[in-house]
């Protein structure tokens, strides 16, 4: 299903280019380089006087035990919103592919909440689950569980999940459903006329023409989880409580964006961009193998 | 391969960059005036403030009704999202030398900004320009958090409160409690009827540290921290974990774990649970006054903080921001900036802000205003915060706190208290790690300097 495009003008790819280029250098690349040279100097806020300081932010930040936990805190809410995010998309891509009637409305409403922005939507999840005036927390209070994301670790980390999760489903829901629109429809019959249950179709079938777009979605998903949840969480938790949702991105924001600390911040930036540049890199030599492009 | 590269290299750049990107502050265009209505015969004088709703809209008020007063000058004044907000759009102004005149900057950020060397203090300012004034007039315990060690005014007070004590007087009937209780004993013992009446959140706060570590301290002449509570020296230590302040927290983790004291998340948050009538006593600040006059729809009372008994109360601290003027304008500027700070502090303008916002007057003027029109007669509520600020004069432990990186002690703090409240954590050592995290950012900042 690979695409290739052959230009005969050696010259027309790169100026196609050129504009995206652009914007990547001003945008990220340029950026990206200052917060590197400010990890090396303590800095205060007003930049009026630095000093260069080499590793040291590093090596306080590695020898922080705090520091340790809310990498592990990270990679756990990645895993389990990009696993929940994914399942939940491909589930209902699976089932909508399927519907015949209706088929558009479902399709719209199911792309609705990636429209929502992440500090809306993490108000919306608070409005639900508030241990005071959430509706959804009064018949989870019901149940008998002592419902209170205010203080309990865990209920604050679950919430934030899942209104993470809530918000990437649609986008993955897209890229599945296209995926599997893809896949040639004799294939599937050919299948099913030589006996294969649906469950079995659908693992020795589908899913392994999905993989390129699975693999897509799991570097974008991680991704998202590590950077773009900072608005559910801000609005959700601010961190909280303890500690308990400061995930690195959050934690980048709270001490550079809020307390000033330039310094550490830059690191924490550097640090977490070498986090993630090394789980794509394990994803692409390890995950990738598995991807069937043809 | 080269696929694989490719990719690589274009999320590591965007990695880094959205974690780059986060350094400069996200500056919008500044919201409000809009350039053409700007008068061109006048000079232009730039603010930049962080206040919202109602607050927001009586700040807009005090500027238009200053520009109006005048044809010289106009003050543009743009809000520039909250206080942190408004801090950082600041730094990254001043970095690309686009800052404004003035801004409004809360109080944990005032050793940052005394300290920054990009600050014209309002003292040296108001004399440049030919204002005398009498300093004496202002209200001391509000002037005294931004004074330098030789009595000079740094920022000028805007926007100042202080915690004071509310009563939902409906829910508090329930357990048969007619009035606010005065000691912590009573409140707990308070708090304990009402429980056992069923009411769901017998006791909350808003700002946690400010109110239960900051201000107890002061309220009890306790110090927060050493070299008098940072006034002294960078080489200041936080002792909350070792005072009586430390016996208070215990004693709030206790009614927490037995359902006397419901927490209601960090900052104001536990305002809106008071509002929604769920909490009937309430700790917070008196800035919230505004909001329960006009919007409480129950029988409500306000009174002094509870102090423990047998002690007599110190004085209360103040928290809110101030104006802080910046360096880096011309002469015509910081003349329209004179006069606008004049006004500011005006008796006229300071007891219709007080009045309509629930702040504390800087003058003392302004209060005596407000007291002959027999204002607090109707409003008695609004007096509280004043006698509290004023009750003795201030000593070390009460004059205010100076530290750096105080915002992310405060945060350390919440985080610690969350843990105490929770049960993860005995009162003790929650204090204990939040005192040593704080700490390691005292020493980190006197490290910086």
């Amino acid at each position: 299903m690979l695409k290739r495009v052959l230009f005969r003008n050696r010259w027309l790819p790169y100026a196609l280019l050129f504009p995206q280029l652009l914007i990547t250098l001003f945008f990220f690349i340029w950026p990206a380089s200052q917060a590197l040279v400010q990890s090396f100097y303590a800095t205060d806020p007003f930049g009026l006087s630095s000093r260069f300081v080499g590793f040291a932010e590093y090596t306080r930040l590695l020898a922080d035990p705090l520091y340790h936990n809310a990498v592990l805190r990270t990679l756990v809410f990645t895993f389990f919103t990009t696993s929940l995010a994914l399942a939940a998309g491909l589930f209902l891509a699976v089932y909508a592919d399927r519907v015949i009637r209706g088929q558009n409305t479902y399709r719209t409403l199911l792309i609705w909440p990636y429209a929502v922005a992440p500090a809306v939507a993490g108000v919306l999840w608070l409005f639900l689950f508030h241990p005071t005036y959430g509706a959804l927390a009064l018949v989870i209070r019901q149940t008998g569980v002592n419902w209170n994301p205010l203080l309990n670790g865990t209920h604050a980390m679950t919430l934030v999940i899942v209104a993470s999760a809530w918000k990437q489903v649609s986008y993955n829901f897209v890229f599945f459903l296209a995926g599997l629109q893809a896949i040639p429809r004799s294939l599937i019959e050919a299948a099913a006329i030589d006996g294969a249950s649906t469950f079995r179709r659908f693992w020795t079938i589908v899913f392994p023409l999905l993989s390129p777009t699975l693999f897509f979605l799991i570097v974008i998903n991680v991704v998202y989880s590590f950077f773009e949840t900072f608005g559910v969480i801000h609005a959700v938790t601010r961190g909280g409580p303890g500690g308990a949702t400061t995930i690195l991105v959050y934690k980048v924001y709270a001490d550079g964006f809020v307390g000033l600390d330039i310094g550490s911040s830059a690191a924490q930036s550097v640090i977490l961009m070498a986090l993630v540049i090394g789980l794509t890199m394990f994803q692409f030599r390890y995950l990738e193998r598995r991807v069937q492009y043809n | 391969m080269r696929k694989t590269r490719f990719a690589t290299a274009l999320l590591a750049g965007t990695c880094l960059a959205i974690s780059g990107a986060m350094l400069p502050a996200m500056a919008d265009e500044p919201e409000g005036v809009d350039p053409a209505e700007v008068p061109e015969d006048r000079t232009v004088i730039n603010w930049w403030f962080g206040l919202t709703g109602q607050l927001g809209e009586t700040t807009m008020e005090m500027v238009d009704t200053f520009n109006n007063s005048q044809d010289e000058y106009f003050v543009v004044a743009s809000y520039r999202g909250d206080y942190a907000e408004t801090m950082n759009a600041t730094v990254a102004a001043f970095r690309a030398d686009r800052h404004p005149e003035m801004v409004q900057i809360y109080e944990v950020g005032t050793q940052t900004m005394m300290r920054s060397g990009v600050i014209y203090p309002v003292h040296e300012l108001m004399a440049d320009m030919g204002y005398e004034v009498d300093w004496d007039s202002y209200v001391q315990p509000v002037l005294g958090y931004y004074l330098t060690p030789d009595g000079d005014l740094l920022s000028m007070p805007f926007n100042s409160s202080t915690p004071i004590f509310y009563g939902n007087l409906d829910l508090m009937a329930e357990g048969g409690i007619d009035e606010l209780p005065q000691t912590w004993d009573e409140v707990g013992e308070a708090a304990a009827a009402l429980r056992d009446a069923g009411v769901e959140c017998p006791f909350t706060t808003g700002w946690q540290s400010w109110v239960h570590l900051e201000n107890y301290s002061a309220w009890h002449d306790i110090p927060f921290a050493t070299q008098d509570n940072g006034y002294a020296g960078l080489d200041a230590e936080v002792v909350f974990n070792e005072t009586q302040t430390a016996d208070h927290i215990a004693r709030l983790a206790d009614w927490a774990q037995d359902g006397r004291f419901v927490y209601q998340g960090r900052g104001g948050d536990a305002h809106g649970a008071f509002m929604g009538g769920q909490c009937a006593l309430y700790t917070n600040s008196s800035a919230y006054f505004g909001s329960i006059n006009r919007d409480a729809e129950f029988a409500w009372t306000a009174s002094e903080l509870p102090h423990e008994a047998g002690q007599e109360p110190q004085n209360s601290i103040i928290g809110g921001a101030t104006i802080w003027v910046l360096q880096g304008h011309d002469e015509e500027a910081y003349q329209g900036v004179a006069a606008f700070l004049d006004f500011v502090a005006s008796t006229d303008n300071q007891a219709w802000w007080h009045q309509t916002t629930g702040y504390v007057p800087i003058t003392v003027a302004a209060y005596e205003r407000t007291l002959e029109e027999g204002y607090y007669e109707e409003h008695p509520a609004q007096e509280i915060a004043l006698t509290q600020l004023t009750k003795n004069e201030p000593t070390a432990n009460s004059r205010g706190i100076r530290l750096g990186n105080f915002v992310q002690i405060r945060d350390i703090i919440n985080e610690e208290l969350e843990n105490i409240w929770s049960g993860a954590k005995s009162a003790e050592d929650g204090l204990n790690d939040a005192a040593s995290r704080a700490n390691e950012q005292l020493r980190r900042y006197e490290a910086q300097q």
